[in-house]
């Protein structure tokens, strides 16, 4: 029996970025004190500890601060999309967040190269956030 | 007086590795036991000090607690470290604490678990998945030498190095397993079998990535001044310093600079010495880049030069720094939390001149390092001979 993709334990603290996900959007945290923008969800800024968080939704551009091609699936649930890459995504406000690339020949992957934000619904309930790159111009 | 030479090692033991399918995860860390005490020259009576580390294989609620019950002492002091790597090395160094604060006298430190032949292949890819964030991290499908992998990458574009210089690191612990008996890998390995090896997660191959085995191995420590009537010459704790970045790799500050940095820093201030002292070291080899960086953050090299250091053949047998003397996780053996439990032994092995073919020549101060998580938390513990008190 193959097994299905995990989804995210939705938490009190996480609620709101993961319906936001639904809806297409991705939230980070912005610091109503220090400024600070923050990726994950938290009760606290990690800079100056105020407790007064705000969402705000990403544009969306990052590029790949690092990437990897996995060979061999963490699960029978991945077995079929061998090879994926998970990278490291360094979105345009600051905070890296963790990824998959998709619908993107491996070859155009390096790091430093311009990624666009898109989603994959993994459940009726839960959109994971997704990033492809984007041809620049030649 | 400080944790310098206040306490050392008295005892080493190891169980075979490899293969163990006739021992189970418990019995192994007891086996351990019993021959470490054993070496020390004492009875488990005059041990009053258990530490253990979780097993995956065989796991307790309150493993070290299991085991004294199963061994029939009832120690005044009791610990299970909760992890592996840095956590293996920060449990010696707590319990060296706890000498030195006279909660108890004598701790045998015994770590075992049965990766290889203790778990399924589904719980052992189920292990892999649980190290990620559940919500941030997990969802992405990203295996443990995947999470290693983007480390290495990072690493590859920042220094313009190559994958020869992570497999020279691969080579460089064969040699030494080569000349361990005990090493789980024998074989010869040239850059060229590391490099033809499968591809795991770009760009870490099936030589970059440690082993997963079966095995235990054990200390016993004790108060300085009642070390001085050993069978064997004593290994004094000289220093220790942990380190800590993040938790998660998506949430590290920097994908090539370390905590090793601070736990090398801290235990080098408190051993008063400096990377220049040291004779050999065992440096944490899950994934071989993360010797590169351990390396350099540990002072041992500059930063970006740890590769051109192995493929110089520096850390080999008879190199100017040798490094994982008994062939590490990649070619020794690695049951997951107790992998540094082997490192801390064989250092100790060295030290005590009793390393056989791969003795390393005039071996007085040794370093032992290692990290948990994905280059996450670190501990450095320095060992070294009376002579360095």
């Amino acid at each position: 029996m193959t097994q299905s993709k995990p989804l995210p334990p939705v938490d009190a603290q996480s609620r709101a970025y993961w319906a936001a996900c639904n809806e297409g959007r991705l939230l980070v945290q912005r610091c109503e004190a220090c400024s600070q923008i923050q990726h994950y969800h938290r009760v606290l800024c990690t800079q100056c500890g105020h407790d007064r968080l705000i969402d705000v939704p990403v544009s969306g551009a990052g590029t790949v601060r690092s990437f990897t091609i996995i060979r061999r699936a963490v699960s029978s649930a991945f077995e079929a999309d061998v090879p994926y890459v998970v990278a490291l995504i360094e979105l345009q406000e600051g905070p890296t967040i963790m990824s998959n690339i998709i619908n993107t020949p491996l070859e155009q992957i390096a790091i430093n190269k311009p990624v666009m934000l898109t989603f994959e619904q993994r459940s009726e309930t839960i959109a994971i956030p997704q990033f492809q790159i984007v041809e620049t111009s030649r | 007086m400080g944790l310098r030479g206040s306490t050392a090692i008295i005892g080493i033991a190891e169980t075979a590795v490899g293969k163990v399918p006739d021992r189970s995860a418990t019995t192994l860390c007891v086996d351990a036991a019993l021959a470490a005490v054993r070496d020390a020259g004492l009875k488990l009576s005059d041990v009053d000090g258990l530490v253990t580390c979780n097993s995956m294989a065989q796991p307790h609620m309150y493993h070290a607690e299991a085991v004294a019950e199963y061994l029939g002492i009832r120690p005044r002091y009791c610990a299970t470290a909760a992890a592996g790597g840095g956590a293996t090395l920060t449990v010696l160094y707590q319990a060296a604490l706890a000498i030195d604060a006279g909660i108890c006298d004598t701790v045998v430190i015994s770590m075992a678990d049965s990766l290889r032949t203790g778990l399924s292949r589904e719980q052992a890819m189920i292990m892999q998945s649980s190290s990620g964030h559940a919500q941030y991290e997990t969802p992405y499908g990203a295996t443990v030498p995947g999470y290693y992998a983007l480390i290495a990458q990072a690493y590859l574009h920042a220094y313009g190095a190559s994958p020869e210089h992570f497999a020279a690191v691969a080579v460089s612990g064969r040699q030494h397993a080569c000349l361990n008996p005990a090493a789980e890998m024998r074989k010869p390995i040239t850059i060229d079998d590391v490099l033809a090896s499968r591809l795991i997660a770009d760009p870490l191959r099936l030589l970059d990535c440690s082993l997963v085995s079966d095995g235990g191995a054990a200390v016993v420590l004790t108060r300085a001044d009642r070390a001085r009537h050993s069978p064997h010459a004593p290994v004094y704790l000289l220093g220790a310093g942990e380190g800590r970045g993040h938790e998660h790799i998506s949430q590290a500050a920097s994908l090539i600079h370390s905590s090793a940095r601070q736990s090398g820093e801290r235990a080098f201030l408190t051993a008063g010495l400096k990377p220049a002292d040291v004779d050999f070291a065992q440096v944490y080899d899950c994934f071989t880049p993360v010797v590169l960086i351990e390396m350099e953050d540990l002072g041992l090299c500059g930063k970006g030069e740890a590769g051109d250091f192995f493929l110089r053949g520096d850390g080999a047998p008879g190199g100017r720094l040798p490094i994982n003397t008994h062939g590490g996780l990649l070619s020794h053996c690695h049951p997951g939390n107790p992998g540094s439990m082997f490192a801390v032994a064989e250092s100790v092995r060295q030290i005590r001149r009793g390393a056989g073919e791969r003795q390393v020549k005039d071996a007085e101060v040794g370093l032992v390092h290692a990290q948990g998580g994905i280059l996450s938390s670190h501990c450095t513990v320095i060992l070294g001979s009376e002579k360095t008190l």
